[in-house]
């Protein structure tokens, strides 16, 4: 027995996975990441045999490698406790954390076992945390204090709490305690999906709009058998890449802005907006708001003018963010306050799992466009493969992996947009009532958001309703990337790394 | 610095002319609902039937709460006789709660602040309360050039300490409960309270959830309700006009 391989988008019995005795399950799990495997997501649910066979929860982890394009999974059934695995294989540590947190499971032998999102746990059972005092990192010493930012910030930005460690101005280590944003999302979509839930996924993180709710739109196309026409998957990929071109274009200018080179940010922070402009043309909503639905898309670029403006948009969007961005790369001031800031091995980045740009920028060349495709056929030269000198894993290489990607996507666009396929824009379902989801399935749906893969697990019970719905957004994976990224450096260069990164509260906190 | 130079050549200038002239808004664009009660067939309830929220509320004649809806257009979808539409037009902005039901007469839009105290100058501070960063871009969006809010001498600042009030979006998780309240608090009186975003003024997609406070309304004496989901930076610039008498 061994992980099952699956394939992106592809609905399965569920009783196809084989379950694993823990012991064996956790020996498969550490050989796979010890080979280069990384954990896409990992999550309880409560096990529907829990009578006959006395195991309340099953665990269920979700496994890629990028490099053999091998995706897969496993389960297996636990009680109150199981030995954990974050002391072998680091990335799984806030799944762990928020395994213990949603169910009362305690992770043996986790080295930083507390809160990730502050609930109470979703079946009643006790609480498993350790004393306060033990949850946090303390530093002592004479030259030592703590510095605590937030959860209210100086930006219009979302709230979570920082806590520097520092010895004089050198920051040893920077502690991360979100949870501020929790709305509950995950919880309230089991035994769904209900007519709120589009929404509240396309809400998960509103800067994602188009990430998230794709994944959730390809979930129920496995499940409910519906086909997507090919017009339809040309325009999500054209609102895929829009979403990251207005995202990459807006951080762009606000690292610029973090150095305090005022040009490239106000320019970015105006082009950005005509990204979302373009979104807007399409859909009417400049973050892609019910642009998609299961079956296609709800807006087509039905007139020979809507096309031609967009891609005149297209053209202009190029040449600005040509002038605006590569100011950036010809400011020696720019550039000696990217380079060597907030860096992250690459050894490290594995480790920890790190996905998206963060990830590219160690040199770790993980795509799910390419590694996982799924829905329009994408070119040879795209997407874009990290160079040489965008693998240095500082801010500088971080922001050369965004410029890189925002060329070639504006390529694409540029490409596809005149070129779409042609035919209806979404499937013709019978008009009286949705489809039936396939009963006792699991399907997994992995898409590239900008910020790097969004994962979204979704599993039904026997009457074809979600049993349980796991969203794993990039920033789960990303926000320990950023208390890597600070060790070493001065707490002055916080806004900067954490600009580079740009990872999402609400995405993490649910 | 050639280079900057030219850069600055080319990317020209940006800035909107709106108040004084009309706002270029994408032709889809989902803004004022447009209701005409009198198409409505007896008995149908459609609308209400496909809303998320309940935005369209029970009763006699068809009447729709803009402080919950998420302007998706559901309604409209299965409306058979066209008695809800969605117009262009992205001014909504209330200053009382029960001025966001709309029926047939249309909105009834804010107007008639007596802001005078502060004098010509607003500054905000902004609170993310559960905002899933939709309604925080859009008013983000409103310090670049194009909408160039400072030039009508509003600002959005870093601290409570240095505001005159509010902007704060989302439906007030349990967790940012009390930061929400603190940080009013921090706030020298007279201050006001600008609630942007259905998830603020009703929960939202989330009302009636256990982590969240169905929005702002019950904790703060909220001053301006800005409707939408998000709202277009033109329905929140506009909204913050009308409270500085700039837009009547």
């Amino acid at each position: 027995m061994s992980y099952l391989q699956i394939h992106n988008g592809q609905a399965l019995p569920f009783s196809q996975i084989p379950c694993l005795q823990f012991s064996e399950f956790r020996a498969l799990t550490v050989e796979a990441i010890t080979a280069g495997q990384r954990v896409c997501s990992f999550f309880a649910m409560p096990n529907p045999a829990a009578d006959e066979t006395g195991f309340a929860h099953l665990l269920v982890a979700v496994l890629a490698s990028n490099a053999d394009r091998h995706l897969s999974v496993l389960t297996s059934m636990v009680g109150p406790s199981f030995q954990s695995l974050t002391p072998d294989c680091p990335q799984f540590h806030m799944f762990e954390r928020e395994i213990a947190e949603q169910w009362g499971i305690m992770p043996i032998g986790h080295p930083w076992l507390r809160p990730v999102r502050f609930h109470k746990p979703w079946n009643d059972a006790p609480e498993v945390w350790p004393a306060e005092s033990a949850q946090l990192f303390h530093i002592g010493g004479g030259e030592a204090h703590e510095v605590a930012v937030g959860p209210v910030h100086a930006g219009v930005i979302e709230p979570g709490h920082f806590r520097f460690q520092c010895h004089g101005e050198v920051v040893f280590h920077l502690e991360i305690s979100l949870g501020y944003q929790h709305r509950g999302i995950e919880r309230e979509l089991t035994g769904g999906p209900f007519k709120k839930s589009p929404y509240q996924i396309e809400a998960l993180a509103g800067d994602t709009t188009i990430g998230h709710y794709l994944a959730w739109c390809r979930n129920l196309e496995a499940l409910q058998k519906i086909p997507v026409p090919p017009r339809a998957e040309a325009i999500r990929a054209i609102a895929l890449e829009l979403e990251r071109l207005a995202n990459h274009t807006g951080d762009l200018g606000a690292l610029g802005g973090d150095v305090g080179y005022l040009p490239t940010s106000s320019y970015c922070g105006r082009i950005r907006g005509d990204f979302l402009n373009m979104t807007a043309l399409i859909c009417g909503s400049r973050l892609g708001r019910g642009l998609l639905c299961p079956g296609g898309v709800r807006f087509d670029l039905d007139s020979p003018e809507r096309i031609e403006k967009l891609q005149k948009a297209l053209v202009k969007a190029a040449a600005d963010t040509q002038t605006a961005i590569q100011l950036l790369w010809d400011s020696p001031s720019v550039m000696s306050r990217f380079e060597n800031t907030g860096r992250v091995t690459r050894e490290a980045a594995i480790e920890l799992g790190l996905v998206g740009p963060a990830a590219r920028a160690c040199g770790i060349d993980n795509d799910t466009r390419r590694d996982f495709p799924c829905g329009h056929p994408l070119p040879e030269y795209f997407p874009d493969r990290p160079t040489h000198e965008s693998m240095t894993g500082d801010v500088a290489a971080r922001a050369l992996v965004r410029w890189h990607e925002l060329k070639k996507s504006l390529q694409f666009l540029l490409e596809l947009v005149p070129a779409l396929p042609t035919g209806p824009s979404k499937s013709l379902l019978p008009a009286d009532k949705t489809p039936d989801s396939q009963p006792d399935a699991l399907v997994v749906s992995l898409v590239e958001g900008w910020r790097g893969e969004i994962c979204h697990t979704a599993i039904t019970n026997a009457k074809g309703r979600l049993a349980r719905y796991k969203v794993v957004d990039p920033s789960f994976h990303n926000w320990i990337g950023l208390g890597m990224a600070l060790r070493h450096q001065e707490i002055s260069d916080f806004p900067l790394c954490n600009k580079s990164f740009s990872l999402s509260y609400c995405g993490f906190d649910l | 610095m050639l280079k900057i130079l030219a850069a600055r050549y080319q990317q020209g200038f940006r800035t909107i002319g709106y108040p004084d002239r009309p706002a270029v808004l994408p032709d889809r664009l989902r803004g004022l609902p447009v209701i005409l009660a009198g198409k409505c067939p007896d008995a149908c309830t459609l609308c209400a039937q496909v809303c998320p929220t309940g935005a369209i509320l029970p009763g006699q004649s068809l009447r729709l709460d803009l402080g919950r809806c998420l302007f998706c257009g559901a309604c409209t979808e299965v409306c058979p006789t066209g008695a809800i539409s969605f117009s262009n037009d992205a001014r909504l902005a209330a200053g009382k709660r029960a001025d966001l039901v709309i029926g047939s007469d249309g909105p009834k839009l804010a107007g008639g602040f007596d802001c005078q105290m502060f004098g010509r100058s607003i500054q905000f501070r902004q609170v993310s309360a559960g905002g899933c960063n939709g309604c925080e871009v859009d008013i983000n969006v409103l310090t670049t050039v194009v909408f160039d809010l400072s030039r009508f001498g509003i600002k959005i600042v870093a601290s409570p300490r240095h505001s005159d009030g509010l902007l704060v979006t989302g439906p007030v998780t349990r967790n940012m409960k009390s930061a929400t309240i603190d940080t009013c608090a921090a706030v020298p009186t007279p201050r006001l309270v600008v609630a942007v975003g259905a998830c603020a003024i009703s929960g939202g997609m989330f009302r009636d959830q256990p982590e969240q406070n169905n929005g702002v309304t019950d904790l703060l004496p909220v001053d301006l309700f800005i409707p939408g989901c998000p709202p277009h930076p033109i329905t929140i610039l506009d909204g913050l006009l009308r409270l500085i008498g700039r837009v009547k």
